[in-house]
């Protein structure tokens, strides 16, 4: 009994230093990326991916959510974003605010619709919602349809900060990501972050204590939607434009398998999967439409043989919360 | 005099597709008793459990929880005014450790439920008050194991833990002793006895000598419909009582 309780014990503390650690580690590497060659603009492109990748980590692996239309939210920052800043000329923070409160904005009307049903129904409910906005930004002209907005300039943060510079805006990028991650550990960590816990263990158990468990999980609907939007905005400076892509349904695919890849309610799982899905058709791009074969067989293989995802299966191979 | 009775329905009645599970069922519920709804298979039990817990929707009739009418109240509601209820199905958070079972239910009344911004320590604040409650229910060495590591019986006793944590007025308790072996029946008995001095008890139960040790009176149903009600001495002599138990004919 004793063994028990002690390991038990320890359980916490040590799960929050090891997290603490693998935090550190990260930023170390994330942050010399600059100084070793790779090619930056895959690693920037790769943060917003992996931001969108645990915002949506937030909704299904702590509050069981499966949304299928978080390509929504990217989309639609995007959009504002670019919009804000090539048309209305409005300054990159300003824009990324702009930007990140559409998304906000969106998931509160999608989330108010959506999370009246669960398991599949929520599925669907989102990713016809996501449709439905696609068709509506096929045709608005302000998205310039089929071409997107091009050309986005990436001006000055705050006046002073020249994001034209690669290096510069490589560290925003890392800056942002990082503030969206950590956003994310918290709202995870946090008395809110218990009852989503609790509600997705066992939803009637939390009713019958009184939880209205729709609220929370609206709640968590909207940082999720919230955040996925700020990793939307922070692209448009790395990709330069913003386009029907990000809006698409294979996006929102995408975001799904990043996250199962690297470790469902995992916290550095989504990381690590949006990387190796960005490395995938970044270096078998050569393969031209071969490269969605192989990631449904990767997917496939890694449903079949590694379910807990790469950081998943290595937490708990060392019995450790990663 | 009304106000003895906490829990009061009046004609409630579930009808799914033509058939009725519940009929007609007028219970009462005295404040501070330990009453038991018992009952053979199909009988009605769950069904009436749920109609009061408010996870079904009556098709008629009315409950009344402490004079007030809740039959339209949704579940959440009806918990936060003191009355609440277990489940057949040991309902813990597997995951989270007993202290943190205790500390959800401990949570809610306190708010910040909705903080996503603060630190989950500031939940520690709780510890005692949940260690406490552990403690009650003789879990105090389980207090950082998960749940879901925890024998049944412990289950058990940490859903009563967490249920007392919410400082009810009412306990429904859902066939408390379901799947449990001889030692945990008793412990968990005791536990509901001495409880009792301080809650008011509804509980389904199959197993007829916990029913009789520990109700103060007992309703029989069969069949969606009261047969009979009474204390455990005079239901034993009751005719149709045998009869619903042992079949037509019996004895």
């Amino acid at each position: 009994m004793t063994t028990i309780t002690d390991n038990a014990i320890a359980t916490p503390r040590r799960a929050v230093r090891d997290e603490m650690i693998a935090l550190a580690v990260m930023t170390a590497l994330l942050a010399v990326v600059p100084l070793t060659g790779v090619y930056p603009f895959f690693v920037m492109q790769g943060l917003c991916f992996a931001l969108l990748a645990c915002a949506f980590n937030l909704l299904i692996g702590y509050g069981g959510l499966l949304s299928f239309g978080h390509a929504m939210f990217l989309g639609t920052a995007g959009y504002v974003t670019a919009h804000a800043l090539k048309v209305w000329g409005l300054p990159p923070e300003l824009g990324i605010v702009l930007g990140t409160l559409a998304a906000a904005s969106l998931g509160v009307l999608t989330g108010l619709v959506a999370i009246r049903r669960q398991g599949i129904y929520f599925a669907m409910i989102t990713l016809a919602l996501s449709q439905l906005l696609y068709f509506v930004y096929l045709q608005t002209p302000f998205t310039h349809g089929e071409d997107g907005i091009q050309g986005i300039p990436q001006g000055h943060l705050f006046g002073f900060i020249n994001l034209a510079n690669p290096n510069t805006l490589y560290y925003v990028i890392l800056a942002g990501f990082l503030l969206g991650f950590l956003v994310i550990y918290r709202a995870i960590n946090s008395p809110f972050g218990e009852v989503l816990k609790a509600i997705r263990e066992n939803e009637p158990r939390a009713v019958s204590l009184g939880y209205k468990t729709d609220h929370y999980k609206l709640l968590a609907y909207i940082l999720s939607a919230t955040l996925a939007g700020f990793a939307g905005s922070l692209k448009v400076f790395v990709a330069q434009n913003a386009s029907l892509t990000d809006v698409h349904w294979t996006m929102s695919g995408e975001i799904v398998l990043m996250t199962l890849v690297g470790g469902l309610g995992t916290i550095y799982g989504p990381v690590v999967g949006a990387f190796v899905i960005i490395a995938m058709q970044q270096y078998l791009a050569g393969f031209g439409q071969w490269v969605t074969v192989i990631q449904g067989v990767i997917f496939v293989v890694c449903v079949l043989t590694f379910r807990r995802g790469v950081i998943g299966e290595i937490a708990h191979y060392f019995k450790r919360s990663l | 005099m009304a106000d003895d009775f906490i829990l009061e329905t009046h004609g409630l009645t579930k009808e799914f597709a033509g058939f009725f599970a519940v009929r007609d069922v007028n219970l009462r519920v005295r404040r501070g008793s330990i009453h038991a709804l018992i009952g053979p298979n199909g009988a009605g039990k769950t069904t009436c459990f749920n109609l009061l817990t408010k996870f079904l929707r009556p098709s008629a009739g009315q409950i009344l929880y402490k004079g007030q009418d809740i039959t339209a109240m949704p579940p959440a509601d009806v918990a936060r005014l003191g009355l609440v209820r277990s489940f057949q199905i040991s309902a813990v958070f597997p995951h989270l450790t007993a202290l943190e079972n205790v500390r959800v239910a401990l949570q809610r009344q306190h708010g910040h439920s909705f903080d996503f911004w603060r630190a989950k320590s500031v939940l520690d604040r709780y510890n005692d008050r949940a260690n406490e409650l552990l403690a009650d229910v003789g879990l105090s060495e389980f207090s950082n194991t998960p749940a879901v590591e925890m024998p049944y019986g412990r289950k058990r006793a940490l859903e009563i833990a967490t249920t007392l944590a919410l400082d009810p007025e009412m306990m429904l308790l859902d066939e408390p002793m379901a799947g449990m072996g001889h030692e945990d029946i008793d412990k968990i008995a005791a536990l509901i006895k001495r409880i009792s001095a301080k809650y008011t008890i509804l509980m389904v139960e199959h197993n007829l000598s916990v029913v009789a040790n520990l109700s103060d009176i007992i309703t029989v149903l069969t069949r969606g419909r009261v047969l009979a009600e009474g204390n455990y001495a005079d239901l034993t002599q009751d005719e149709r009582v045998k009869e619903a138990y042992l079949g037509a004919g019996h004895g």
